[in-house]
């Protein structure tokens, strides 16, 4: 039942992600290209070639060409950098690995210091405890107050 | 204790190592040659596309001529009007070796060839899409015109925006004495 509610969630999420890869918008497009000459993306700018690339978009997304092809095609007009994310592949693919990987690494470093610091209360706790006794100034100070409380 | 020291020496070297990076890149950024006060610095080196032919050009290719390099793009308003006064200089000074060479920086090829066929361009012209022989050069907008000498080497001052006929032809005969 679990793996089926898994596959299902996989599915919902996985669909419009297809549906922009076969069927992008001009609007999501220019949340991806830069602009070559402003180095911003293009729906923040106004510069006559961001302005030539969303015409070069609209018109191959008119000829029906999917996402990924259209920034093929721009790669190969203006190199990688025109992609405001990097590829996920080569080198490129470190920007992607790495933050999991600093993510993986702090967690595993805050869970063996709590383990460290809980192992430690654990060894201090018993012998406190297992001593049945006060400390004879704190057991005076304890009376004194519950004295003045009852009074 | 000890691990909390070396935790904090970890992150001090994590900090130190980044900050390290951080400075590296702005040292060596590509800021592009310097020019002007005498300098003569060696041409940045480029092999790119040809829009007019095919096959590459490569600048080493051109040692022994003069070579004023023009970076332009099709989108741009002022290298539509220089465009004539570079093709009049091309055919002026072709025979006592001078070749000027168009480089179409951050612009789609098929625009650029449009261009060339449209101003009736006949010197070579090569595509530089990303800009990054731009970069080399320092070339912060569109148009820039640098003149090269016989030996690859730069000379004079760059010409920032369209270029007139009096700068064209004062950089191309500073050239030639070079």
């Amino acid at each position: 039942m679990k793996i089926l509610l898994g596959l299902l969630l996989a599915l919902v999420l996985a669909a419009p992600a297809a549906a922009s890869e076969r069927h992008p918008t001009l609007g999501e497009l220019e949340g991806e290209v830069m602009c070559p000459t402003c180095k911003t993306t293009l729906d923040q700018s106004n510069a006559p070639i961001a302005n030539r690339i969303r015409q070069f978009i609209s018109a191959r997304i008119a000829a029906g060409d999917t996402k990924s092809e259209i920034k093929r095609k721009l790669v190969l007009q203006f190199g990688p950098a025109v992609l405001a994310e990097p590829s996920k592949s080569g080198f490129n693919l470190l920007a992607w690995v790495l933050p999991f990987v600093a993510l993986g690494l702090g967690a595993a470093v805050v869970a063996w210091l709590v383990w460290r610091w809980s192992r430690r209360r654990d060894a201090e706790v018993p012998a406190v405890a297992g001593s049945g006794q006060l400390d004879p100034e704190l057991e005076r100070r304890l009376d004194d107050e519950l004295a003045r409380f009852d009074g | 204790m000890r691990l909390k020291y070396g935790l904090q020496a970890v992150t001090v070297l994590v900090v130190a190592g980044l900050l390290g990076l951080l400075i590296w890149k702005v040292v060596h950024q590509d800021k592009g040659v310097k020019l002007g006060g005498g300098r003569t610095p060696a041409a940045p080196a480029f092999a790119l596309s040809r829009l007019d032919a095919p096959g590459k050009l490569e600048l080493a290719s051109l040692r022994g001529k003069v070579v004023v390099l023009n970076f332009w793009a099709s989108w741009c308003a002022p290298c539509k009007s220089e465009a004539p006064r570079l093709e009049a200089a091309w055919q002026r000074y072709r025979r006592q070796g001078v070749v000027v060479v168009g480089v179409d920086g951050q612009d789609f090829s098929g625009d650029a060839k449009r261009f060339l066929r449209k101003h009736k361009i006949t010197y070579p012209n090569v595509h530089d899409g990303p800009g990054n022989t731009g970069s080399k050069y320092g070339v912060t907008g569109y148009p820039e015109t640098y003149f090269v000498d016989r030996r690859g080497r730069l000379v004079g001052n760059r010409v920032v925006g369209e270029v007139s006929a009096a700068k064209l032809t004062a950089g191309i005969q500073r050239a030639l004495r070079s």
